[in-house]
């Protein structure tokens, strides 16, 4: 159970993408509105080291993307969501899905 | 006398002294050093050869000041810490005495990373006030620093530089007497734009009597063109060029420029020489030394005096 | 503490490409207050390693482990149940660490996964910075609490040279001037005098240039 994204560890993202995923959304309250303060603000540090890492080793660091918006915005929820699939699927599965689909 | 040079006669002698530098070429050819040194010839009472400057690397200073040498020019060898350990610097300096130099100039250097070698060590094994140190109890004492006996001590007239215009500025002065404690016998200034800051420097070295127990040559520059003024401002540590005499030489067109740097340069000479402390001037005429003729024969100082 | 600063990937990535079972060793010491070798890192590091191989098509199995500290025998002794099922030790610890583990396992190749720093403090939460030498002679009593040797880029003992400009040192905006730091701390210590003293040369062989240091406590043996 994740009480804030400021939970969120590295380890946490990247094992994600070596669980097969080609895409990790992480979505947390908008800055300055934030229950304990600043965690969305360490999240937001700790996607854009993820999202390095990612790109250093040809995966792409556009793959994971922080959002913000309040428990509220419903809309803007699902309009995130689908850009950013939308964006996912015009980069195609991530290489590391490629590559164990070549090795089947 | 302390080591019988020429600069060092001719300001015991009384005389407003002058010298000028000779920067080694980047390469081997002699040649090069030749015709430099012949701009400089009669025009002054030592050269200076400058060491791997702005941490380029060039002809060893030595080396230069044989050249000069061989060509009736007093040399002024400059040494810096930057790097040379000690063993080192002993063995250059016994190794120029012996050649027959007998100026010399002690400093830090610049630190490596403004030269084209920035991945080499750095040596600063002593500094430049313990060299001064160094060579004094050679030179005095005729002894290695380690204590054992010379055979045969160097001998030199021991400058150092002073900038009176670095930070911070209240030490400065404070600097000039720790050399002079060392054992400087002269210091060169860096080249003065400031007038005004100077001579507050100046006042207060005279305060506690620096100007009689070590001889003060104020550094001066001719500038070449205004864009020269403005890139030395902006890109030179330690250099403080006022803005009105910027104006000064901008306010000409450009062609000139050259010459309204050389009449400026010439005024502030002789206005030194008028300043009660100043024992002489040092012209860093940079990639310009064919004007040092003028610049030096325009400020009055020529012919040179022959002291015995 | 001891810094460093993490090796690039792609040279890690060089370093293990001849192996596929590797262990990924960090140190809960100096590497981990400075954020470069801890347990976090060791875990970001086999992820991505695993990640960055599996694409090439080279899976690669990653022992995560991180040690009390690597620089003391008892603590390293602690992976010799498993340390031979590998192939080789990535070691994001200090250079004394890895050097260690190297000089216990010698059957193992001993691989730096971090570039080791300096001796340095956390200026703030991101920034380290350097100050002890390590020269073996201590003189900071004399220069208010700032060390001559590593915080002026030219180690003089009689500074600041000519370069020094409002407060910053001639190699750098962001590097300070060593010895104004030092003369401002000496005014507020009313201890300019010390300033002035003409100060006897450094003795350098009780730094490395001594030769490789060792400190041995008959005392204590």
């Amino acid at each position: 159970m994740l009480p804030c994204t400021g939970r969120i560890e590295e380890t946490l993202l990247l094992e994600a993408f070596e669980n097969g995923a080609d895409g990790v959304m992480v979505i947390g309250c908008l800055e300055g509105d934030c229950h304990y303060l600043s965690g969305n603000i360490r999240a937001r540090a700790r996607v854009a080291r993820v999202s390095g890492i990612l790109e250093s080793i040809r995966i792409g660091g556009d793959r994971i993307r922080m959002f913000n918006l309040s428990a509220g915005e419903g809309a803007k929820f699902a309009a995130y969501v689908n850009e950013f699939v939308e964006q996912i699927r015009e980069l195609g599965p991530s290489s590391i899905n490629v590559a164990r689909k070549n090795a089947a | 006398m302390k080591a019988g040079s020429n600069l060092e006669k001719v300001l015991a002698a009384g005389h407003f002294a002058v010298t000028a530098e000779c920067g080694p070429p980047r390469g081997a050819d002699p040649e090069i050093v030749r015709k430099k040194a012949a701009y400089v010839k009669g025009n002054v009472d030592a050269c200076n050869v400058t060491d791997n400057q702005t941490s380029v690397v060039r002809m060893s200073s030595v080396a230069g000041c044989m050249l000069l040498k061989e060509m009736g020019i007093e040399p002024l060898l400059q040494m810096v810490v930057r790097d040379r350990n000690r063993i080192a610097l002993q063995s250059d300096l016994l190794g120029a005495s012996a050649l027959g130099v007998r100026n010399m100039l002690c400093l830090s250097g610049d630190h490596q990373k403004f030269g084209d070698d920035p991945q080499a060590k750095n040596v600063f094994d002593i500094d430049s006030m313990q060299l001064i140190h160094m060579v004094k109890t050679m030179r005095d004492e005729g002894i290695f620093p380690s204590g054992q006996k010379l055979d045969g001590a160097p001998k030199f007239f021991i400058g150092c530089a002073v900038n009176p215009f670095a930070d911070p500025f209240e030490i400065r002065v404070p600097r000039l007497k720790m050399k002079m404690m060392a054992g400087a016998d002269f210091v060169q200034t860096q080249c003065i734009y400031n007038m005004e800051k100077f001579k507050t420097y100046l006042e207060d070295a005279k305060r506690q009597g620096l100007h009689e127990k070590v001889k003060i040559l104020a550094g001066v520059t001719p500038l070449k063109s205004a864009g020269m003024a403005k890139f030395m401002k902006k890109m030179v540590a330690g250099m403080d060029i006022p803005d009105a005499v910027i104006k000064r030489i901008a306010d000409e067109p450009k062609e000139k420029q050259s010459a309204k740097g050389i009449e400026m340069c010439i005024e502030q000479i002789q206005e030194l020489k008028e300043m009660e402390g100043i024992a002489g001037v040092h012209v860093m005429a940079i990639e310009w030394e064919e004007k040092l003729q003028e610049i030096v024969g325009g400020a009055g100082l020529l012919p040179r005096p022959v002291v015995d | 503490m001891i810094t460093g600063t993490p090796k690039p990937i792609e040279e890690i990535l060089e370093m293990v490409d001849p192996y596929d079972r590797i262990v990924v060793a960090g140190c809960y010491g100096c590497v981990t207050v400075c954020r470069v070798g801890g347990e976090k890192e060791v875990q970001v590091l086999s992820s991505t390693l695993r990640l960055a191989r599996e694409t090439a098509g080279k899976k690669i199995t990653i022992k995560e482990v991180c040690l009390e500290r690597q620089c003391d025998p008892e603590y390293i002794e602690q992976m010799r149940s498993y340390v031979h099922d590998y192939q080789a030790v990535l070691s994001i610890a200090c250079g004394a660490g890895i050097q260690f583990l190297a000089e216990k396992y010698t059957t193992t190749p001993l691989l730096p996964g971090i570039n080791t720093g300096f001796l340095g403090v956390t200026e703030r939460q991101g920034e380290w910075a350097e100050r002890c030498q390590g020269c073996g002679d201590c003189v900071l009593h004399l220069t208010g609490g700032i060390c001559p040797v590593t915080r002026c880029a030219k180690s003089l003992f009689h500074g600041p040279c000519g370069g020094s400009v409002q407060g910053h040192c001639e190699v750098g905006k962001d590097t300070p001037c060593g010895w104004q730091l030092i003369i401002d701390r000496l005014k507020s210590l009313d201890q300019m005098d010390n300033y002035t003293k003409l100060k006897p040369y450094k003795g350098w062989n009780t730094s490395r240039d001594g030769g490789p240091r060792r400190i041995v406590r008959e005392d204590m043996i």
